[in-house]
């Protein structure tokens, strides 16, 4: 049973290799020892939306608003940092607005019965422009220096990003294949009737994973904020397509509650591979992005082909 | 008609407002909040019944219109376009080239709603034949076209072109700017297309449901392709008047476009839920959201609110058509 309900991740592995043996090709400095780091380092943003976006799509959900949320949380952690020179009172405050935001954007969706993505593109410019609002469109430095720590400090040999991501990915697991929990969020997908009668309150399920999803923002935003030393109001906008790109390519289905939350991680690595190598090739952010849109799109034809093939 | 289909089992007789049909009250609603806005907005500002302003905001709602005109057909199908914006964006900056190196407005239409056109037939293909979710489908092209124009223009600016081109984006006609006739003529040719055609007919049932379509004989993967390429093509021409207007084409043009256009055809009461909605409709959502936006420039609010307005907007559109079509879908 476990195994059905699991996307195909075969396809995101074969991407993952070709395009770390073509880069190793490509650049010399693509596998120098610094250079994996920073991969590894940049994609533990992605891969702290990654998780709840597939628990969403899993959900037979969307969240367009990740990337403007993770923004908003960037700019006003820098504000509050700044204000108070402190760190942790403002992680609280912010963690505290992005649960709410999740919390909002989940009732608007059960509660107001309006459909995920559209509910969370409107959502998305409530954040954006609540993120331009705080800052006036200008960015927001000097921010204590201790911040710098969350993203270059190390442990046993490892950067802390690699650390919280790993963690992430354990607790995640934990979450979703080990608890009852899991087992009604993978059943929103597919069998939401099933989970009524069975006397189990789906919306609160649904809510709760979208609060999950500002949870994590929050934490995402400690390491994009340490990893730019400041706020800025479009710091992370769009970030949300590379998290759903990572599950799409993951093999995470968008219509059948299919997935499987490591295939996002292989996903995530392969967003990751992708973009740094275009990067060292002097490749502008914007055409990484078309490139990552059309890897998308191929995975999505692919899927859609082999469907029509198998009825 | 083949938008609020009346229900067919009345168990009282109803009298007054309730007696009307649901299309005739949605619509009568959405005047009335037009009125309020237009009545708040004189009495508030000094500027906003000027003929000046008046005319700017015509001009604005036109450009609004003709995108969100043909995004109302694709949300009939019960499907999304999230490329309008970026659409534009490829179609203005590569109609600005051809103009630029030619000087031919008319190969400058071709290259502007040619590229439209595609764009729109490759969502089509992608939503009807490869069955990609609409909103994923078009979410993936938005990203794809964004890239291409930033590869095509390199951080560069095309600006400056002729009067004559210019004209159709700022010029006037009899005193009344251009773009209010190009509104007027997509707003009758629309209508006409989904109320008086088999076509646009079955562009309703396909939204509506999709099994009694295809069990009816309706071709449902041509009706779909057609409906984004005409979402496509409305991006194509709305771009040459943008363009027209700004004088001038960067990489981010028409960007900030794409949630205005959803908005505009949700305010007009297009249902997300497909079948249910007309292009006349969207002209009154397209003037609120134009006069709201107008109104909060006038009011020297500033402009960093818009995108947290409009985004409190379409919510609250999604919710109160929810609210007002509850009695007939059930």
């Amino acid at each position: 049973m476990q195994k059905l309900r699991r996307g195909n991740s075969v396809g995101a592995t074969l991407v993952l290799l070709l395009l770390f043996v073509g880069f190793s090709f490509a650049n010399d400095n693509f596998t120098s020892a610094a250079n994996l780091g920073n991969i590894v380092k940049q994609s533990s943003i992605l891969l702290l939306l990654a998780l709840p976006m597939t628990l969403i799509i899993l959900s037979e959900g969307i969240d367009l608003s990740m990337g403007a949320l993770l923004t908003l949380a960037n700019v006003v952690l820098a504000t509050l940092a700044v204000k108070t020179g402190m760190l942790w009172p403002a992680f609280l405050a912010v963690l505290l607005m992005c649960a709410l935001f999740g919390w909002m954007n989940g009732l608007i969706i059960c509660r107001l019965r309006i459909p995920p993505f559209v509910a969370t593109l409107g959502t998305l410019g409530i954040a954006q422009g609540a993120a331009l609002l705080v800052t006036d469109g200008q960015s927001v430095v000097g921010i204590p220096a201790q911040i710098l720590l969350y993203y270059s400090g190390e442990w046993i040999g490892m950067s802390i990003p690699f650390w919280i991501a790993i963690v992430a990915c354990g607790v995640f697991h934990v979450l979703l294949y080990h608890t009852p929990w899991g087992s009604h969020v993978i059943a929103l997908g597919g069998n939401r009737e099933a989970l009524t009668v069975a006397g189990i309150r789906a919306d609160r399920v649904l809510v709760s994973v979208y609060v999950l999803a500002g949870v994590m923002c929050a934490i995402a935003a400690v390491l994009l904020t340490a990893r730019i030393s400041s706020g800025h109001p479009t710091a992370a906008l769009g970030m949300e397509f590379d998290a759903i790109a990572a599950v799409a390519l993951g093999g995470t289905s968008f219509e059948k509650g299919k997935g499987w939350l490591w295939g996002t991680v292989i996903g995530v690595l392969a967003v990751g591979v992708l973009r740094n190598g275009l990067n060292l090739m002097g490749v502008t952010s914007a055409v990484q992005v078309a490139a990552i849109g059309l890897l998308v799109i191929m995975a999505l034809m692919v899927d859609g082909l082999r469907e029509q093939k198998h009825g | 008609m083949a938008d609020h289909p009346a229900p067919a089992h009345k168990t009282r007789q109803e009298t007054g407002w309730a007696a009307l049909p649901a299309s005739v009250r949605v619509t009568l609603l959405r005047l009335i909040a037009l009125a309020i806005i237009v009545i708040a907005l004189s009495f508030t500002t000094e500027a906003f019944l000027t003929p000046n302003n008046v005319l700017n905001v015509l001009r604005q709602t036109a450009l609004l219109f003709l995108l969100a005109s043909g995004l109302t057909i694709v949300i009939l199908t019960a499907g999304l376009d999230l490329s309008v914006g970026a659409n534009i964006g490829l179609s203005a900056c590569l109609a600005a080239t051809v103009i630029k190196s030619t000087g031919s407005i008319g190969l400058a239409f071709a290259a502007g709603l040619g590229s439209g056109l595609l764009i729109g037939l490759a969502n089509g293909g992608l939503i009807a034949f490869l069955r990609i979710p609409p909103f994923i489908a078009t979410y993936g092209m938005l990203w794809i076209l964004h890239g291409v124009t930033y590869w095509y223009m390199g951080g560069q600016t095309i600006h400056g072109f002729p009067a004559d081109f210019r004209a159709i984006g700022s010029g006037y006609a009899w005193g009344i700017p251009i773009p209010v006739f190009l509104m007027l003529g997509f707003l009758l040719l629309g209508t006409v297309f989904l109320q008086r055609t088999r076509w646009g007919q079955e562009i309703y049932v396909v939204g509506a449901n999709r099994e009694a379509a295809r069990l009816s004989g309706i071709p449902v993967n041509r009706r779909l392709v057609l409906a984004y390429a005409m979402s496509g093509s409305m991006a194509g021409l709305a771009s040459l008047i943008f363009l027209a207007r700004l004088n001038s084409a960067e990489g981010d043009i028409g960007e900030a476009m794409t949630l205005p256009a959803i908005a505009a055809v949700l305010i007009g009461g297009t249902s997300l839920f497909g079948g249910i909605g007309t292009i006349t409709g969207t002209l009154i959502g397209a003037l609120i959201l134009t006069l709201i936006l107008n109104g909060m420039n006038l009011l020297s609010i500033n402009a960093n609110w818009q995108p947290l307005v409009t985004g409190l907007i379409v919510i609250a559109a999604v919710y109160l058509d929810n609210l007002s079509n509850k009695g007939d879908r059930k």
